[in-house]
Parts: C-alpha cells; sequence; structure tokens
C-alpha cells in the first residue's frame, strides 16, 4: 500500500527512527541545544563534545516522528570527526537537500533524506536536528523551532 | 460491517458533496478530518455564488435594491440561526468570525466588565485553545484566577465529583466545552449549567463540535452563552455564531468600536445600538451567514438527531475495531462518544501515521488538536483522530481499518 513513500520513510531511515544511534546525553559536552517544534510535539536535545576545532562526538535525546529521530541519529554519526567551519558547510548540504530534493557537494549518507521536500509538512522534521546543531555551536540558551519560519 | 438508519438515503447525501468525489495518491478520498472542518453541500456553494452574482452590496447601509436584498438575506440567516438553536429572538444572535471570536468577545466584553482581582473563571481541563487563552488574558488585566475541572484520565470524561468544591463564591463565570475536539467526550453541560446557575454564576458552552452534529436547544441546556463556527457545520469558512442571553447582552459594553454598531456618534461621546448590532462593529461578513443559512437548511432537512445517530454509529464502530488492534493506546470514553476516536499506536509518531494514511487516501489529523495542556496532563505530545459527519460510510471506516493496519506492520517490519 505504500510503494509511493519508500522516498520518505528510506530503509536506512527507518532503521534510525527504530534504534536511533549515539541515543544518550553526553555529561561532559562542550554544549547542547534544544530543538522543540510545539505543533507536532518534536523535541530532542543535542550534545556536542569539541577539542579546540573539532566535533568529537555527538549524542541526542529526545522523542519525535520517525523523520526527526532519524535525521538526529544520521547527524550525530555525520558530524564526528568535522570541524565546525564542515558541519556548518554540511548544514547548508542538508538544509539544500530537504528543500529541493538536490543539493552540491557530498552529503554521505545523509542523501537517504532526498525525499523529503515532496512533503512540504514534514521538512520541518528532518531540519530540526541541524538547527540545534548550529544552535549549539553558537552556544545558543534558548531552543530552536524550525516550525514558524521558512527552513 | 453495521448497517446504518435507513430512513435516511447516506449515499445520495454523499452525492451533495462535490468534494468527495476525488483520488487523493490515487486511492479514493476518505475525509476524515470533520472535527477541523467539514466539507460544504452543492446548495451552500450555490448560495454563495448566487449572492455574489445576483444580491451582493452593503447591509444596513443603502436604500438602494441590492442593499435591500442583501440587508433581508443577512437578517434572516440571523432568524435561522436562532430557530437552529431554540433561541428565544434573533436579537440574541450575534455574528462573529468563528467559536474562537465568540469566545473571545465574552471574554473581552463581559470579563472586563464583571470579573475583579480574585474572581475565578471556572473551565476545565479538556478546553481547546481558543476556551483557555482568552481567558487567560482576561485574568491577567482583571486580575482573576482561572482554575479548572479536573479530567479523569485517558477517557476524557470530567470527574464531576469535584464540582460543588469547585464552584466557590469566588467564582463568577464557568466555561465549558460541549463536546470535546480531541477526545469526543459529551459533557452534561444542561446538569453542569443548571448547578452553576443555581450559584449565579454565568455559563459558557463551547459548541464548535455539537452544534452541527446534534439538536442544540441552548434553553433547554440553561447556559448563558453558547458558541459555534459555521465551517464545521457545512457552512463557509470565517462566519460564526454567538448567542447570549439577551438579559445580559444588554447589559454588556460593545467589544469593537465602529460603524453599524452605533446610535449616534460625537466627537467626545457615542451612543450604541442594543444588541446584536451594538456586537458587530464595521462591515460584517455578508455572504458567510447567506451561505450559514443554506447549511442550516440542509442540516435540518436530515435531522441533527438522525445525524448525531449516524456519527455515533460509525465512531463505536471504528473504536471497536481499533481496540482490538494490539500497540494501540485508545482515548476518550468508552460509552456516548461523539463521532470522533483518537488513538496512539506504539512506537509510532501520530504524524508518521498521518502522513501514511494519506497515501491511502485517509485524511487523518494528528497532533495535540490544540489541546496541549490535556495532552501533557495525559503524558503524550499527539494522538491521530478520525473524525466523522453524515456522509461517511462504514465502507470507509473500512478502508480506514486497513490502512491502520498496514502501517503497523509497515513500522514492525
Ligand atoms: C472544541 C472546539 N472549540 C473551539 C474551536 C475553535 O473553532 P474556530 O477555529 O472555528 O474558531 C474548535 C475548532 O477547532 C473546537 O474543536
Amino acid at each position: 500500500m505504500f510503494d509511493d513513500i519508500n522516498d520518505l520513510y528510506q530503509q536506512v531511515i527507518l532503521d534510525h527512527c527504530k534504534k536511533p544511534r549515539n541515543f544518550h546525553e553526553l555529561p561532559q559536552c562542550s554544549c547542547s541545544a534544544q530543538g522543540f517544534n510545539p505543533l507536532c510535539g518534536d523535541n530532542l536535545k543535542l550534545f556536542l563534545t569539541l577539542e579546540g576545532d573539532v566535533i568529537k562526538d555527538a549524542g541526542f535525546v529526545g522523542s519525535g516522528c520517525c523523520i526527526s529521530k532519524a535525521s538526529a541519529s544520521l547527524l550525530t554519526e555525520n558530524v564526528k570527526g568535522k570541524t565546525r567551519a564542515e558541519a556548518e558547510q554540511m548544514f547548508e548540504r542538508v538544509r539544500e537537500l530537504v528543500t529541493t530534493g538536490k543539493t552540491t557537494g557530498d552529503v554521505g549518507k545523509l542523501a537517504v533524506f532526498a525525499g523529503v521536500y515532496k512533503y512540504p509538512a514534514r521538512v520541518k522534521c528532518a531540519i530540526l536536528s541541524w538547527h540545534a546543531l548550529i544552535g549549539a555551536l553558537k552556544g545558543q540558551a534558548a531552543p530552536v523551532s524550525t516550525e514558524n519560519e521558512q527552513t | 460491517m453495521i448497517s446504518m438508519n435507513t430512513s435516511v438515503d447516506w449515499a445520495r447525501l454523499r452525492t451533495d458533496f462535490p468534494i468527495l468525489n476525488q483520488q487523493v495518491h490515487g486511492k479514493p478520498l476518505v475525509y476524515f478530518d470533520n472535527a477541523a472542518t467539514s466539507q460544504k453541500p452543492r446548495s451552500v456553494i450555490d448560495a454563495l455564488t448566487h449572492y455574489y452574482e445576483r444580491d451582493n452590496a452593503n447591509v444596513h447601509r443603502g436604500i438602494h435594491e441590492l442593499s435591500n436584498r442583501s440587508t433581508t438575506a443577512f437578517e434572516a440567516a440571523r432568524t435561522r440561526a436562532a430557530r437552529f438553536i431554540n433561541a428565544r429572538s434573533a436579537d440574541e444572535i450575534i455574528f462573529t468570525r468563528g467559536t474562537t471570536e465568540g469566545i473571545n468577545l465574552v471574554a473581552a466584553a463581559w470579563g472586563a466588565q464583571n470579573l475583579k482581582p480574585g474572581d475565578v473563571i471556572l473551565l476545565t481541563e479538556l478546553e481547546h485553545h481558543s476556551n483557555l487563552v482568552p481567558w487567560q488574558m482576561i485574568a491577567r488585566r482583571t486580575g482573576a484566577k482561572v482554575a479548572y475541572i479536573p479530567v479523569t484520565g485517558d477517557e476524557g470524561t470530567l470527574d464531576l465529583t469535584r464540582l460543588d468544591a469547585l464552584l466557590t463564591s469566588q467564582v463568577k463565570i464557568l466555561s465549558l466545552v460541549h463536546i470535546s475536539n480531541s477526545m469526543g467526550t459529551v459533557n452534561p453541560v444542561q446538569e453542569i449549567c443548571a448547578r452553576a446557575r443555581s450559584r449565579g454564576i454565568v455559563t459558557l458552552v463551547d459548541g464548535a463540535q455539537s452544534a452541527g452534529h446534534l439538536p442544540v436547544d441552548v434553553q433547554a441546556i440553561g447556559c448563558d452563552f453558547f458558541a459555534f463556527s459555521g465551517h464545521k457545520i457545512c457552512g463557509p469558512t470565517g462566519i460564526g455564531v454567538l448567542w447570549g442571553r439577551q438579559e445580559i447582552l444588554d447589559a454588556m459594553p460593545p467589544y469593537q468600536g465602529g460603524g453599524e454598531m452605533i446610535l449616534s456618534v460625537g466627537y467626545q461621546k457615542t451612543e450604541y445600538k442594543p444588541s446584536p448590532h451594538r456586537f458587530e462593529a464595521g462591515t460584517p461578513d455578508i455572504s458567510g451567514p447567506i451561505g450559514l443559512h443554506a447549511a442550516m437548511d440542509y442540516l435540518d432537512a436530515i435531522g441533527r438527531e438522525k445525524i448525531w445517530q449516524h456519527d455515533q454509529q460509525l465512531a463505536n464502530y471504528a473504536y471497536e475495531q481499533l481496540g482490538a488492534l494490539k500497540n494501540i493506546r485508545m482515548f476518550g470514553p468508552k460509552v456516548n462518544r461523539a463521532g470522533l476516536v483518537s488513538f496512539l499506536l506504539k512506537d509510532v509518531h501520530a504524524h508518521d501515521v498521518v502522513t501514511l494514511a494519506d497515501q491511502g487516501g485517509v485524511a487523518l489529523r494528528g497532533g495535540h488538536h490544540c489541546t496541549q495542556p490535556l495532552m501533557h496532563k495525559l503524558g503524550v505530545e499527539s494522538t491521530a483522530r478520525a473524525s466523522f459527519y453524515f456522509y461517511n460510510t462504514p465502507a470507509e471506516v473500512d478502508v480506514f481499518i486497513t490502512v491502520i493496519k498496514e502501517i503497523q506492520k509497515f513500522f514492525a517490519a
């Protein structure tokens, strides 16, 4: 029945939402930020440990829909070992990918989010953890939300 | 499969709704989001078209032919609305943008005049944001406090054993929902209003989910205000009704100022018209009441007691089948439920349920349904909801159940 929707719920996404990776707090983290979409209830907290300019470890906790959880899980895998600048560049690529289906540059496994743009209501779910990443890197205290703005 | 009341030709009624005859993602549309808004029959669409093609003019101002016609149609809708809820007079019918504006009007106009520090506004834990936020706003302005009749749990029924203790002498107004949009609870408003009234407490009933689904008699309910929305009862968006008891309306200050609501205006002082015009400043939505008139005629030609029976049958049927599934949490009362079911699948977020159901052609709602405090109280972020109307069929419920089972498989695999 759901053949057409595999472009949204790719196997990798289903796998990461059922078994999220790095799904824990980092008590010794360098920075953290909360992503919260009150309308749909997606609520996650992202933790980063930095050594100098490099993200050494990443983790998250929280609850939300399959897309938001899988996105956060894949994010934590993706940004480990990246510099701040590289992580910010990845944010830009992912944002382009989930809003247009295309992106310039390599996004690795995150390419599974290429179908999200066809489901406008779900773009905010896919991009929430990435906004939390930017919030954490900037040391932002207030929760970030992707519900009211253009992603 | 269940059989519906055969004294009504439900299948023929369905053909009055052009929008229902379409495919979504290659599947026949199953529209189960009626608690958010209902679809419109041909007669309502035609009434709007007729008005704009033949009669459009401003009301109460011109003395030319078109203005006469539009004023007559506008006021005929007011009379019709009075009959729809058995108000004593059309002067008790105020046109609003919807339930939300009706409640805001009472909170702002009645509240500012009647609330003082220490007073209590009594609500219930079931309320829609539109029956929470306006009261919190006026409470902040006047120093009054907001208190709540508690909900018992997942069944979404009110704990009325607490009512007498909560109806203290500080309570000035009790405002409560007739039918809960997120749980399907039908509150015993007649009994509750009687108990409040015997203590001199003013009462408001939020009829957003009830007015188009069951016969409503505001005099029998015994409330002082009753608010509903046109778009949920087959009428257009942007129009609603606030009914208020004449004596209370006469004593209330205006809500907004402007044209239409005045008797005479000077640079320093203005005299206001009596109700209902006192509360309708500016050029109103004119096509709205005209479309709503057609909608009320349409519903009453079927009979709201039959609509109620039909909605309840569909909801009971859906509730039984869903309740028999594994890994599902059901919300709302087990008996005497209104025409909706609210549920959560284990480990599947409501938004994933809605996205997948949509692929199966089934339009559901997932979220907090504008009842965030209730969701928090029940320890959830959201639920998925299917809400029914008379044009829905048992066969559509079967499609819905099949889709839900497929969703469970999809996420279990
Ligand atoms: C119980 C209840 N009250 C109030 C409202 C608000 O109605 P409207 O948005 O039409 O003003 C709704 C509609 O969602 C509702 O279900």
